[in-house]
This record gives structure tokens, C-alpha cells and sequence, in this order.
């Protein structure tokens, strides 16, 4: 049996979405900017796409949702934009994000930081959200950009936006989000929520890869980060990417249908997969379950080292990530189980299950028998686990 | 960075099959009580080291004949990675059956080799590399405790880089024998830098005492104050002919030019009531070395001091220090 509970990381592209798209690859295949058939008979796929993406986000028509290659791509855009437009020659000098985001906020504001721009960076509580009162305190006259995930990625915990945008629009700072990971796991309302950006990408949501958005409110203006022609009315250059726009713009509406859909059991299987793993001993999930995206768990298991649990699961067709350092290229320990704080031993032992609705039942009964003959064995060989006798001064 | 680099390797691609085989079927692990030993008439040694906080514990269970001071039985239990319990599982293996002394002996690159499928192919990838050092760390800790001396007795030198075990002596040697300035050529020369990276600067998988970023630094700055008190030496020794005036510093060049001019040039302006100072010495972008001056008394407004006076100050300089000096008078 192979088990895919990693969706946090990517997508399996839905088959309605891929048949959507298929003819864009082979048929209608023409540039849309061109003046012939080829090109035009694109355009009705495009204006839909684009239609299905500001209903999935519920954004104004005089909002821009400007499709880029990915969600890097669009926090790079963000990020350095704002030096471009509001901090360099601008009174303006300081930048507010948090410990935990993703490595496209973190790395962009340490270059920012080469340039002279100030950075804070929030750390969170131990639940792993940022507490709005800190975020006030950090804003000054000179902060430009307030830049703050939706959701993270390794805890699936929902920061709150509605709150910090609040915060920002009494301060008049700009606001970004990086949605990620909030954009078809949970509603996402912009006419209801004041958001100035917002970045997105197809496939966390059963989109195509290379493929994913920023939203501009009202249009505002931005230096664009690729310059060129005329694409995307001159905002993002590059020749458009037809069959991933068309992808994105059906995925998202999918997922919508999904998540509203009283049929949808992605939450039902990632409470009964929490609260098997919760019957284990010694063991620690992260934040309440109404408080996190429904298909996430991120789980302590003592004893268990990450990267020995994802192995053994590997083993057994499942697959699943982890918050090791030990399994990350560098062996550098992981932001949000530092931020979190609480446990240290959290940075080593924890193991990341991430659902979607493609996930079944028996998929979840499988998972459960194999995690606990994994956590079985590894407990055995773990000297977490192991006799001294009792002259023997414990240096563990 | 190149097209292998592109996109990378899996880690676990990486790992020997010996070491995958291993980390699912690790042989020795287990415990040996103190009840078993007993029995056996044998000593228990228990050892740990490291702490699931930083990623990798092991303790680890010797049966010991003191009589002979035979390692008789192994065991060890392991939390961490794959790699840990593999390279634990190897230490263990390697231990067997040898007196505690040749059991101090075995460092993690044995271990790391015993767990090679050939021998030109590395078992784990370099970020792996450490957590055999674990192994290494955690018998000195069971020969510290079985012979009851302190675990620093073992190592008799400082060890920056634990993964390749290269000392703080060679890095400092290989940087000055070869006139290292970077941090990638240390780790060329030596590997040290080339696994895990703790090594390198701050911030790395754990804190280190040593870094390769600030002996490189502290070991150039060495090489510097070396090379300028060597051209003071030189300098006192009456050598200076055979060092080049070009290389001196500032200050050098100007002892050196006001020696020249104290014995051979001011007693001639004096005898004429003249005399001059030095104003200043620059390195000109032309590549010659501009000597700035300032006639004092009777030298002063004589028009011999910008011609036949001026010409012989000048060839004096250029043949007692260097060709390229050119004298200017303001």
C-alpha cells in the first residue's frame, strides 16, 4: 500500500483538473498573446481561470490577482518591491515578519537586510502563533511592511490575520500574507479580511506545480520583479502559462467545493489518525485541533528520533516528513520547533502527517497499524528507552 | 556548484547498503544487566553520550574481564537518525573482543569505513559524517569510566574538526605552508569543513569551541605581525639590502629615508645653513613612491633646490632605497 500523507509539502494534481488542462498542453497551445486562432482561443479559458480564482478568494474586481510561477516568486516580488517603492530614497526602513516563515520570507529579508533594511522577526508562543500584542508593539513610523504567514507550514496552525491586518490598517502599514498553506484547506474571504498582498500557490491544492498568484489590493503599484513585455497587463512578464493557469483556477475552485462539501472527511480522518497516535505514550501534538488547518498533525513522538520514524514509514509505502534537523541537507535545527520552544527535544522527535481529501479511510488504518510497530521498534533501540543499573549516573 | 549539484541527491540514496541494512536490523543492540555480568564474572561499563535534545544519544554496555582487560560482550541502545544507529551499531561490532586500550583507538573514520560496501565509495553523506563521531565520543567515555580518569586524556591535541578529525595544529600549519585566505581552501587542503559544517562558523548542527572562520583570521593576522617584524629584524641586522624597500610599510619607508637622509644628505644642506624635512611618503598610481619635502632655512628660495640640488637628494634615495623614488618639494 502507498500512503501519501505529505500534502503540505505538494499536491497530487486532481484528475478533473488535469483533464482540464490537457488540451492547453496539445491543442490550444497558441501564445495568448498572439493575434491568430492559435493564440486567441485561449482567452476564454484564461478569463474563466482567472474568474474562478478572484471568486476563490472573494477579491474585488478592482483587486489584481497577478499569476506568477510560484509562491517564492511572489514573496521575493513582495519583499523587494517594497524596498524598491517604500524604503529605498523613503523615510521608511523596517520590515516585520515572524521566525517561522517560510525560507522565501526568511532568506529575501536577510538580503534586504545586506541592503541596510531593518527586519524583525516575531518569534511565537508555545502553541506556535504570533500574539498580536507583540506584533503592535514592534511597529513604528518607520515600518513599511508587515509580511505574516496565514498558516505555517510544519504545525498547520492559523495565525490571526483578521486581527493583525486590523493592527496594520489602524497603523497604516502595508500587509502581506503568505497563504500557502491557507489558500484551499480553509475560506479565505479578501473582501472581509483587509489584506494588501497575498501570496499563493496551485500546488498545495491539487494544482499543477510551477504555477501560483499575488494579490495586490486595489491595484497599488509595484515595481515589477520581472521586467519585459506586456504580460499580465505589464505587472509580471513572461509569456503566460496557459494550462497552469487554467489548472489553478479549477483546483481552487475544487478544493472550495470540497472543503464546503458536508460529504468532505479530511478533518473526520486527521482527528481519528490524531487521536490513535494520542492513545501512544509519551507522545505530544502540537496546538488544538480547531485552531490548525483540518489536515494537518504535527506530533512529538519522545524518543523517536524524525528522520529514523520517516524512514521506517518509508519502508512501509507511507510517506510523511519531519521536523529533524538531522534530516534537512545543512543539519540545521527547525525554526518553528525552536520558536515553539517549550520542548527542545520537539526539534528532534517530531513527525509531520498532512492530509487531503484524497485520503482514505483504509489509508488512515494502515498508517495507524504501521506508525505504531515503527514507534514499537525505534522506542526498542532508543536509549531514551534503555536500563542502567542504578549506580549509573545518567548522562541523556 | 555544477550540474550534479543542480539537483541534489537524496540523502538516504546516499547511505551504503550495509548502513541501510543496519539502521532496519541494527546486531547489536540491546542491554547487558548487571545481573548477566555478575554472573559472568565479568565488569559492567555503561556509557553515554550526547542527549535526544541535540539529535543523537547512545549509551552504551561493555562487559569487561578486568583480568585481561577484555572487552567480552557489546551492546548499545541508540536514539537518532538512521546513520546513528547504524555507526553505533558498527562501534559496537568494532569493540569486541579487543583490550579497552585498542577499543580507545578506534575513531569514527574507522567506523565509517568498516561501514563502506567498497572502499572508494563513502558509507553516509558528508552532513552524515557526524553522527559517527558519536560512536568514537562514546567509547572514550566507557574507557574514562572502566579506568576511572577523566575523558580529555584520551585526546592530546585540540580537535576542530571532529567528522575529519583534523587538530587545531594542522589546520594553523596548512593555512601558513601554503598561504591559505579562504575558508573553502582549508577544507581542500585538509577536509576539515567538509561534513557537517559545525566546524566552519558559528550557528552550525552544534557550538563548537574552535572555528575554522576565526582561526583562519587570528592565524593570517599571525602571518602578518610575522612578516612585519621579520622586515624589522631585517631591518636592525643591516639586511635591508636584501629585503625590498618597495615591500616596506609606511613607517618603515620613512626610518629608512631619514636614515639615508640624516648620513648622507642633511650634513650637506647644513654646511650651506640649509636643512629639510619630510612631509610625507605616498605610493603614487604611476608605481612610483612620491616623497613630499619642505627645504628649511638657506635652502629655501636657493634655485639650485629645485634643480642640481633636488636632482643629487633624489639619486642618493633612489640608490640607497629604491629606483622608483621621485622627490617633490613644496
Amino acid at each position: 500500500m502507498r500512503v501519501y500523507l505529505d500534502n503540505n509539502a505538494t499536491t497530487i494534481i486532481d484528475p478533473k483538473v488535469f483533464a482540464k488542462m490537457k488540451p492547453y498542453f496539445i491543442q490550444e497551445y497558441g501564445n495568448p498573446n498572439s493575434l491568430h486562432d492559435f493564440g486567441t482561443k485561449t482567452h476564454v479559458a484564461l478569463k474563466k481561470a482567472m474568474n474562478q480564482l478572484y471568486i476563490g478568494l472573494n477579491a474585488d474586481d478592482k483587486d489584481d490577482i497577478v499569476i506568477t510561477s510560484c509562491a517564492t516568486e511572489s514573496n521575493n516580488w513582495i519583499l523587494k518591491s517594497i524596498y524598491y517603492d517604500h524604503i529605498l530614497n523613503c523615510k521608511k526602513n523596517h520590515i516585520i515578519t515572524t521566525k517561522v516563515e517560510h525560507p522565501s520570507v526568511i532568506s529575501t529579508c536577510k538580503f534586504l537586510e545586506t541592503l541596510g533594511v531593518e527586519v524583525t522577526y516575531l518569534p511565537v508562543n508555545k502553541k506556535g502563533i504570533i500574539e498580536t500584542h507583540v506584533l503592535e508593539s514592534h511597529i513604528t513610523d518607520k515600518t513599511a511592511l508587515v509580511s505574516i504567514m496565514w498558516v505555517n507550514n510544519q504545525t498547520g496552525m492559523i495565525f490571526p490575520i483578521k486581527e493583525i491586518s486590523q493592527i496594520c490598517k489602524k497603523a497604516n502599514v502595508l500587509f502581506h500574507s503568505d497563504a500557502v498553506q491557507a489558500v484551499g484547506k480553509i475560506p479565505i474571504n479578501l473582501k472581509e479580511i483587509d489584506i494588501d498582498f497575498l501570496s499563493f500557490s496551485a500546488h498545495k491544492f491539487h494544482g499543477p506545480k510551477g504555477v501560483g498568484g499575488l494579490f495586490i489590493k486595489n491595484s497599488q503599484a509595484l515595481t515589477p520583479l520581472l521586467h519585459g513585455g506586456e504580460h499580465m497587463g505589464g505587472r509580471r512578464s513572461g509569456t503566460l502559462n496557459v494550462p497552469g493557469i487554467i489548472g489553478m483556477g479549477e483546483a481552487l475552485e475544487l478544493s472550495i467545493e470540497n472543503f464546503n462539501s458536508k460529504n468532505s472527511n479530511i478533518k473526520k480522518l486527521r482527528d481519528t489518525l490524531e487521536d490513535e497516535i494520542l492513545k501512544l505514550d509519551d507522545v505530544f501534538v502540537v496546538g488544538d485541533k480547531n485552531e490548525r488547518t483540518p489536515n494537518t498533525i504535527l506530533v512529538s513522538l519522545k524518543g523517536v528520533e524524525g528522520e529514523a520514524m520517516i524512514w521506517d514509514l518509508n519502508k512501509n509505502g507511507i510517506a510523511a516528513s519531519t521536523g529533524s534537523a538531522c534530516a534537512s541537507e545543512f543539519l540545521e535545527s527547525n525554526s518553528v520547533m525552536d520558536a515553539i520552544g517549550a520542548e527542545k527535544n520537539l526539534a528532534h522527535t517530531a513527525l509531520r502527517l498532512s492530509l487531503s481529501h484524497f485520503t482514505t479511510k483504509e489509508e488512515i488504518d494502515y498508517t495507524v497499524k504501521k506508525l505504531n510497530s515503527a514507534v514499537k521498534r525505534l522506542r526498542a533501540i532508543s536509549s531514551t528507552y534503555s536500563y542502567a543499573p542504578n549506580w549509573h549516573e545518567s548522562k541523556l | 556548484m555544477a550540474k550534479n549539484d543542480l539537483i541534489g541527491d537524496s540523502i538516504w540514496e546516499q547511505y551504503s547498503k550495509k548502513v541501510q541494512d543496519l539502521m532496519n536490523n541494527p546486531e547489536n543492540m540491546g542491554e547487558i544487566t548487571e545481573e548477566e555480568t555478575q554472573k559472568k564474572g565479568l565488569k559492567l561499563v555503561v556509557a553515554d553520550f550526547g542527549a535526544e535534545s541535540c539529535g543523537d544519544a547512545v549509551r552504551l554496555y561493555w562487559a569487561v574481564d578486568e583480568k585481561t582487560d577484555t572487552i567480552k560482550d557489546v551492546k548499545f541502545k541508540s536514539f537518532g537518525c538512521g546513520t546513528a544507529i547504524a555507526s553505533s551499531d558498527t562501534m559496537a561490532k568494532l569493540c569486541k573482543n579487543k583490550t579497552v586500550d585498542e577499543a580507545v583507538k578506534i575513531t569514527n573514520i574507522d567506523v565509517e569505513f568498516a561501514m563502506r560496501d567498497n572502499p572508494d565509495t563513502p558509507a553516509v553523506p558528508p552532513q552524515k559524517m557526524h553522527c559517527s563521531v558519536m560512536a568514537y565520543d562514546v567509547i572514550k567515555a566507557a574507557a574514562a569510566s572502566y579506568k576511572g580518569v577523566d575523558i580529555d586524556s584520551f585526546e592530546n591535541e585540540i580537535i576542530v574538526c571532529e567528522c575529519a578529525r583534523v587538530s587545531l595544529g594542522t589546520i594553523k600549519e596548512v593555512i601558513k605552508i601554503n598561504d591559505l585566505n579562504t575558508v573553502e581552501e582549508i577544507t581542500s587542503y585538509t577536509k576539515a569543513g567538509a561534513f557537517c559544517k559545525s566546524c566552519i562558523k558559528p550557528g552550525g548542527h552544534e557550538e563548537k569551541k574552535y572555528y575554522l572562520v576565526d582561526i583562519l583570521r587570528d592565524t593570517r593576522k599571525e602571518m602578518k605581525i610575522k612578516k612585519m617584524s621579520d622586515l624589522a629584524d631585517a631591518r636592525i641586522l643591516k639586511k635591508s639590502s636584501e629585503l625590498s624597500f618597495d615591500d616596506f610599510t609606511v613607517v618603515q619607508k620613512l626610518k629608512a629615508v631619514e636614515d639615508v637622509i640624516d648620513k648622507d644628505i642633511r650634513p650637506m644642506l647644513i654646511m650651506d645653513g640649509g636643512n629639510l624635512e619630510i612631509l610625507d611618503i605616498k605610493d603614487s598610481d604611476d608605481g612610483s613612491i612620491d616623497i613630499y619635502i619642505r627645504y628649511l632655512g638657506a635652502c629655501s628660495g636657493c634655485a639650485s633646490s629645485s634643480t642640481g640640488t633636488l636632482f643629487s637628494i633624489e639619486s642618493i634615495l633612489q640608490e640607497n632605497c629604491s629606483k622608483k623614488i621621485r622627490v617633490l618639494p613644496i
